[in-house]
């Protein structure tokens, strides 16, 4: 889900935030996910990309246009929300869903999810369970941009746009000009801000 | 969500509203799909506790209910131990010891949810499906979710609501949710069937449906509740429906663009017509879908998460 939202184990909202990636990083490191995923799967006809809100939906969206411009053809990405699948939905008053869409029949394709920051694997796991229950993909992929670590299951991401080795007191906080004023990930707390 | 229970269309605040009929609006989805079913709400027990007939609100709260894993328990009066007498606090008591998470409770007499929720009898949130002739919240959702399907925001929108208002608990609680939202409400009725009071209501009343056809955008009929009446309120059924009836001549005056609703169950023939009822304007069918993902969407709210305030330690991711 949402990395700024959910990373967090301390409070560090006032500490001072260091940039890691800034706009043009994000780009490349989205051309570069975008090549290995058209390499790993051929021409890319069975592939469905979908986003898990917010951020990974902007992302997804990102990622299908590349595609579309490599590919010469049009492909579009959906939205998987996993409110309903999350394991910890007992521990915080109901919230609020976000608008799944699926732009195609999943059933033998290769679903390519796409999520902003991987941290515990939590979010992936729900994203897992509810693609179960839409249909049965031949197999499912991970895109990520941020890989933090610290993972509490055993899930790894396919494709990585940067590894970023933290701690667990530092907040990872991913930006898009879709719904945040700059593209930029930053970091916030720890020992080294 | 601000509230615990769902007693009242009047105790949720527009933000509540528009919540419950956004997270509606991603639970249909749920209905189309091949597995009609989310884990949200496995382990939770949902108790129908039903002491009055009901057919659609009962099957729709169960449907409900199953589609987010919750295990039903569903109670009628008819045939368990309130026809030997047993009062609603030994029944709830009852279903407390059983560990209800919800009840969902239609009762012939105004009040009874209020009663249930307010004298701690069950720890359970508690749903009002219809009590007497006072209110029922989650049929004025799904009306209110329905119309704004084909009509967009409500703010603004002229609604109708035809008939017997005074036996109705439909007509009160989306004549307070739809003044929520924001929209016009008429109310047309012979003045028999008018309740005391009504100058308070947040509406406007008329006694002639022909006058309101031109500029509504939504006219829900509402049944004539011949088993709650124990007057003549009006002098014959064919008087009544000559006046108060939509007919195909009355239907072909509304708008372009105008629905028309019934909470059901419906006396063809008496409030409604039988072409008019099965007109494809009409969106009497596509209410009882749409009130599997309403009900789906007050449960989820109500018991998908923690209870109480949001607490200051995060979860993980």
């Amino acid at each position: 889900m949402v990395a700024s939202d959910d990373a967090p184990r301390a409070d560090n909202s006032h500490a001072p935030a260091r940039t890691v990636l800034d706009d043009k990083d994000i780009s490349r490191a989205l051309t570069r996910i975008t090549h290995e995923i058209l390499e790993r799967n051929r021409d890319a006809s069975d592939v469905v990309l979908l986003g898990i809100p917010t951020r990974g939906v902007h992302l997804a969206r990102r990622i299908a246009k590349r595609m579309s411009e490599v590919e010469g053809r049009d492909i579009t990405a959906g939205a998987l929300d996993i409110t309903m699948y999350r394991d910890d939905l007992r521990l915080k008053p109901a919230r609020a869903l976000e608008h799944t869409e699926i732009p195609d029949d999943i059933d033998g394709k290769i679903v390519v999810l796409v999520d902003d920051v991987l941290f515990s694997g939590r979010t992936i796991r729900a994203a897992l369970d509810a693609l179960n229950e839409l249909g049965r993909p031949k197999a499912v992929q991970l895109a990520v941009l941020i890989d933090r670590g610290h993972r509490e299951l055993p899930i790894r991401a396919d494709f990585v746009g940067k590894n970023l080795p933290t701690s667990l007191v530092e907040k990872v906080k991913v930006g898009l000009t879709e719904s945040d004023e700059r593209d930029a990930v930053d970091i916030r707390g720890g020992a080294a801000s | 969500m601000t509230f615990t229970h769902l007693l009242s269309a009047g105790d949720l605040d527009r933000t509540d509203a528009i919540r419950i009929l956004d997270t509606a609006e991603e639970l249909l989805g749920v209905a189309s799909r091949p597995i009609k079913k989310l884990p949200t709400l496995r382990g939770r027990t949902v108790v129908n506790l039903f002491f009055e007939d009901s057919t659609r609100t009962r099957i729709s709260f169960e449907a409900a209910a199953k589609r987010l894993s919750a295990d039903v328990i569903n109670f009628s009066a008819k045939g368990s131990s309130v026809s030997k007498g047993e009062s609603l606090k030994d029944t709830a008591l009852t279903l407390q010891a059983m560990g209800a998470d919800a009840v969902v409770i239609r009762h012939q007499h105004s009040g009874a949810p209020h009663r249930l929720a307010n004298a701690k009898w069950t720890n359970g949130a508690v749903i009002n499906a219809g009590d007497g002739t006072h209110e029922h919240p989650t049929q004025a959702l799904l009306d209110a979710f329905t119309m704004r399907r084909h009509l967009g925001e409500l703010e603004g929108k002229n609604i109708t609501i035809v008939g017997d208002v005074l036996h109705s608990r439909v007509a009160r609680s989306n004549a307070l949710l739809l003044d929520t939202l924001g929209a016009n409400v008429t109310l047309v009725a012979p003045p028999t069937l008018l309740p005391v009071g009504i100058e308070k209501w947040p509406v406007e009343t008329s006694y002639d449906l022909d006058s309101s056809l031109e500029k509504a955008d939504a006219v829900m009929m509402l049944r004539v509740q011949q088993e709650r009446m124990n007057a003549a309120f009006f002098p014959s059924a064919r008087e009544y429906s000559r006046r108060y009836g939509l007919d195909t001549p009355r239907l072909n005056r509304l708008p372009e663009h105008a629905i028309v609703m019934h909470p059901g169950p419906m006396n063809r023939g008496m409030e409604i017509t039988a072409d008019v009822a099965d007109h494809v304007r009409s969106v009497i069918v596509e209410q009882v879908t749409n009130g599997v993902a309403v009900r789906m969407a007050v449960l989820y709210l109500l018991l998908g998460g923690a209870a109480g305030e949001p607490t200051s330690e995060e979860g993980t991711e």
